[in-house]
């Protein structure tokens, strides 16, 4: 077992920021960086002590951070190995170099998920409760909290075990034909049967995956892009999306991303505000729409908050926004209704095109509720709000529903190109078997690699 | 008191389907062989159906075959009829079955075993074992003689406290009225073997001349000469057909109003019967609304009248039976020379094997075919096979030999009796090989012929002969992959008038055959081989080229697999020490103790996250040993 390190706190406005090392080597590679007074070294304190010190690059011996370090020795830790957390100022710059410090010392950046991996490894969890824990940890809001209760409850479970039954029929009928050719007393699986019954299957596993993109908006969050000119108020906007929400939960599922992000639940849609600290940084100095890496951000939105300033006439700008955002999800705010209007409601509408347009007064709170309002209704449209549906909030689940729907197409063709039954039988199996892996009915080895790697860095 | 009797390096007990093939298999890897028998004039009897093969259980006759056993080439010389079976569906199902003439069997199984240079067959019935120290080493017959072995395989087929059951009457029995082995039995239970009851049955058998065939639908054998064997090279062309024909209102009338003398609802019987093979009774009670059963009519040699009534095997009474085929179309005047009768036998509970099929608590001994739980001629003999190979290799210091599932359905087989054990008289079906594309009645020598070459049970010269059809396999592929064939007005024409679509280019030989329509024939056609290649190298090519696609996903399954086959559990590990499997599981895992997690994962009640804890627990293991 090698050393891992990995900065497990949110990135973001924290007033502190952990790096976090586990391993054999954990407390050697630490001391390499640290530099505690009157020469203390980390190896020599006892266990489950916190030491002030400084973290130092080596061999200048320049001071990168004023740190607090405590020293967990194994086996009490949450992964069962000797751990090291080095508690930083914040700031992301200096975190950053207190970890690629750590790195150069011999630690492997942590994959996602690794620590909690170990601590389930060394016996610390089992893997029951690590399936719940990581659904738990990821859902964001009420709504995704209750979609997490039902999938363990079952309710999903028992959709697939309804599906694999189905299967299971088919495939025992075609095993009879198989294993007993001269008995007349079962009809013979026909080609043609078999296609109703593989495309009946199909249907239920592509109704499954539908709602899963749903479950992955509940899981994950609405990614929510806030754009426009400089002095729009998109800085007041998301103070006020912020200061709306109850529950500020924040997370970062990533140690290289740059890119900011908040949550905020707006009456029960969990909101992915992203790159929120381009806007909180940038608001004042100079506007980058049209950064290349903005543009990454906008393709892969699920909701654009598009603001133009009301007291200003319609910009060249303002139309080069609504072309990037074309086709997409968006709201369209004119904000600052408490001055003069200028800007061209008409051409406005004509440019969103059916997408819902709001007026506020961020600065007066004016507004707030119809913007809160067509974010709700954007999102609960048609029956998404039954509130009784199963959806499928967890990746893995996603995956095999994905590589089931495959095996299945793959039975379909293989019907078409008039391969023997036994053949198709073969990926008739294969869906039955990868349904099974979802209820855990099959067990991969891969499995808890899986699993684990959907897990949160850091956790 | 008793008597030294002779030194073996292995004793077989019993002479049926497993005992044969455990003997000749022992004997022909150089060890010094002997068989004891209850009954010398009963090797390799056939007490039910007078038929070998059939779906799963043909490839496994052919899978002995490849491994250099006899079923095979013997039923090739003694069979009356042969069919293939399934094959309007794809090669991985298609099975051989033979109709044999049973009494032909049984002689020439017998004559081979007596020309077989280091076995010994005797009359005598083995009542103990000579255990010490948790070893067997040897054997005491009924007369005292004290055989001594260094490895026993016991292969008691249905003998064991063997009851058979007719009606109301009921009395100890071995299969066809044969003696039974009671004193074994009570040994093995001293020696704290688990025993269960099975039951098994047999239809009557009626007198051919009293049969009016022109009331029943014929069943020829195929007209193409068939043979088990990679070795045979002379066929059977004379062959006896079968007769079909079905079961009347009348019958299931007969059978309802005599259900009260049937000892299967009376209670007499206590012993577990197979579901796949129920007799008339069970089938008209169970599925009452189906007007008719089919009954084969299967002649048991040709130098006999008598007559197998498949599809009517019954405990009811003499006369109830006599009554119920009188219902029959075809059967209105016949003779019931034999009744049908249940007969109920003790067997051990499978889990206390190794895959190896030594047992767990007395080492050096072994078990095959029904005592392990089986049913079948085809399921005897493939373990059969396999406890000879692995006590004979014992016996000489060898390593021994376990088949995995992917290597044939003998692996299968063992490995379901092994892990899971059985809650009936086991029987097996395709469904129960995952891998089922690979396990196919035409590549069982690709498969095995390595095998049984390396353990001396084939012979040099079969094993070129091998060689060279695999080479040509490979060359044939090869060839085809590289010519191409090209969209000339001929070649287009030909592949119209098959129902094909045309060429837009040219195209490799392989891909063509790919095509629904295209075969090896006719694709062969556009672009012949210099030399034509025989017939069973065209066969393989045109499987591995057509079928390519699904072999590779098998291919991939078998490789996942093969990581946790190879996730070894060391016998020494202590489920007690795991924390967090559930107790079923544990004990389960402590009853079966799998030598691997591929094993361990195929445990009944042993779940996914069992796994999952056991594979923390093994990495454990390995962590801390690299930490060492």
């Amino acid at each position: 077992m090698d050393t891992i390190a990995a900065i497990s706190t949110p990135m973001g406005e924290g007033a502190i920021a952990i790096v976090r090392l586990s391993g054999p080597e954990a407390i050697q590679i630490a001391d390499k960086i640290y530099k505690g007074p009157k020469g203390k070294t980390l190896s020599s304190v006892e266990s489950h002590t916190i030491h002030y010190g400084h973290i130092v690059d080596r061999p200048s011996d320049r001071v990168v951070e004023e740190v607090m370090v405590s020293v967990l020795k194994a086996p009490r830790t949450f992964t069962r190995e000797d751990v090291i957390e080095i508690n930083c100022h914040g700031g992301i710059v200096t975190v950053n170099q207190v970890l690629q410090l750590a790195l150069r010392e011999g630690a492997r950046l942590a994959e996602p998920g690794e620590f909690t991996k170990r601590a389930f490894l060394n016996g610390r969890i089992d893997l029951s409760q690590a399936e719940a824990v990581m659904d738990l940890i990821r859902a964001k809001t009420d709504r995704a909290m209750n979609v997490a209760m039902n999938q363990m409850e079952g309710r999903l479970s028992a959709l697939v075990r309804r599906l694999r039954s189905e299967i299971l029929e088919t495939l025992a009928h075609v095993e009879v034909n198989i294993d007993y050719p001269e008995y007349d007393d079962v009809e013979e699986m026909t080609h043609q049967i078999l296609v109703e019954k593989a495309t009946a299957v199909k249907k239920e596993i592509e109704t499954l995956l539908r709602t899963s993109e749903q479950g992955k908006i509940l899981r994950e969050g609405l990614s929510t892009v806030i754009i426009g000119r400089p002095n729009v108020g998109k800085s007041s906007l998301l103070n006020s999306l912020v200061h709306e929400a109850k529950a500020i939960v924040t997370d970062i599922p990533g140690t290289t991303r740059d890119v900011i992000e908040e949550y905020v639940n707006v009456r029960g849609v969990p909101l992915r505000l992203v790159d929120t600290a381009g806007i909180r940084e940038t608001e004042d100095i100079v506007e980058r729409i049209g950064v290349e890496r903005s543009r990454q951000v906008l393709k892969e939105a699920d909701l654009i908050l598009l603001v133009l300033n009301y007291s200003e006439e319609l910009s060249e700008e303002d139309v080069k926004l609504f072309e990037a955002v074309e086709g997409m999800d968006v709201i369209v705010i004119l904000n600052k209704t408490d001055l003069e209007p200028k800007i061209d409601t008409e051409r406005v509408r004509e440019l969103a095109n059916g997408r819902p347009v709001v007026t506020t007064s961020l600065l007066k709170e004016e507004g707030i509720n119809d913007l809160e309002e067509a974010i709700q209704s954007l999102f609960y449209t048609g029956a998404i709000e039954s509130g009784d549906l199963t959806y499928v909030s967890n990746t893995r689940h996603i995956t095999i529903l994905q590589q089931a729907k495959r095996a299945i197409e793959d039975a379909l063709s293989g019907i078409e190109q008039d391969v023997p039954i036994d053949m198709v039988q073969i990926d008739l199996t294969r869906c039955w078997e990868l349904l099974g892996e979802i209820i855990g009915d099959s067990v991969h080895e891969s499995l808890i690699d899986q699993l684990f790697s959907q897990f949160c860095l850091g956790k | 008191m008793g008597y030294e009797a002779g030194q073996y390096d292995v004793i077989v007990i019993g002479a049926g389907h497993a005992g044969v093939e455990a003997a000749l298999a022992s004997a022909r890897q150089g060890a010094k062989t002997l068989v004891l028998t209850i009954n010398l004039d009963m090797v390799a009897f056939m007490p039910c159906n007078p038929s070998v093969g059939g779906p799963a259980k043909g490839i496994v006759v052919r899978e002995i075959d490849a491994l250099g056993g006899e079923m095979g080439r013997n039923i090739d010389k003694t069979h009356i009829q042969m069919r293939m079976l399934n094959t309007g569906k794809g090669p991985a199902v298609r099975a051989l079955r033979a109709q044999a003439d049973k009494f032909q069997y049984q002689h020439e199984m017998k004559n081979t075993l007596e020309k077989e240079p280091n076995l010994t067959l005797l009359q005598g019935i083995v009542e103990r074992l000579i255990v010490e120290d948790g070893e067997c080493r040897g054997v005491i017959t009924q007369t005292g003689a004290h055989y001594r072995a260094k490895a026993v395989v016991m292969t008691t087929g249905t003998y064991l406290r063997g009851r058979i059951i007719l009606g109301d009457l009921s009395y100890s029995s071995g299969p066809n009225n044969q003696q039974p082995s009671i004193k074994l039995s009570e040994h093995l239970e001293e020696l704290g073997f688990d025993l269960v009851r099975f039951k098994t049955g047999t239809p009557p058998r009626v007198k051919s001349d009293t049969i009016d065939y022109s009331k029943t639908e014929i069943q020829p054998g195929d007209d193409v000469p068939r043979a088990f064997s990679y070795e045979t090279v002379e066929y059977i062309t004379d062959q006896l057909p079968c007769w079909l024909t079905y079961t009347s209102p009348e019958t299931h009338e007969i059978i309802d109003s005599n259900l009260h003398r049937s000892p299967m609802y009376s209670g007499m019987i206590k012993g577990t019967g197979p579901r796949y093979c129920p007799s008339i009774e069970d089938k008209v009670v169970r599925f009452n609304d189906k007007p008719r059963h089919q009954i084969f009519l299967e002649p048991e040699g040709r130098n006999t009248q008598e007559v197998y009534v498949q599809g009517l095997s019954t405990s009811l009474p003499e006369d109830v039976q006599q009554r119920m085929l009188a219902t029959i179309p075809g059967l209105e005047n016949v003779q019931m020379m034999r009744a049908g009768y249940a007969i109920e036998y003790d067997a051990i509970v499978p889990t206390q094997l190794w895959p190896t099929l030594e047992t767990k608590k007395i080492t050096n001994l072994y078990t095959a075919g029904q005592i392990n739980g089986t049913s079948g001629y085809e399921e005897a003999a493939g373990q059969g096979i396999m406890a000879g190979i692995n006590a004979g290799r014992k016996a000489l210091g060898k390593e021994e030999v376990i088949l995995s599932r992917s290597d044939a359905y003998i692996g299968v087989l063992i490995d379901d009796l092994v892990t899971k054990g059985t809650n009936e008289p086991y029987r097996l079906l395709t469904s129960r090989a995952e891998y089922r594309l690979l396990l196919r009645h035409d590549n069982a020598d690709l498969r095995l012929t390595e095998i049984g070459h390396r353990i001396g049970l084939i012979s040099d010269e079969r094993y070129a002969a091998f060689e060279k059809k695999k080479a040509a396999i490979e060359a044939e592929k090869k060839r085809l992959h590289s010519v191409i064939i090209k969209p000339s007005p001929e070649n287009q024409e030909y592949i119209r008038s098959l129902g094909g679509s045309e060429l837009k280019d040219g195209v490799r030989g392989t891909d063509l055959m790919k095509r629904p329509e295209m075969n090896y024939e006719t694709v062969t056609k556009l672009a012949p081989p210099e030399v034509p290649v025989p017939q069973d190298v065209a066969e393989q090519v045109e499987i591995q080229v057509k079928y390519e696609g699904y072999i590779e996903k098998s291919l991939q399954q078998v490789e996942k697999l093969k990581k946790m086959e190879n996730k070894k559990i060391p016998d020494r590990i202590d489920y007690d020490a795991i924390k967090g499997i559930a107790t079923e599981a544990r004990q389960k895992l402590k009853n079966v103790r799998p030598l691997s997690v591929a094993q361990a994962s195929r445990i009944s009640g042993v779940n996914p996250a069992d796994i999952s804890i056991l594979l923390v627990y093994l990495e454990q293991g390995r962590i801390a040993k690299i930490a060492e």
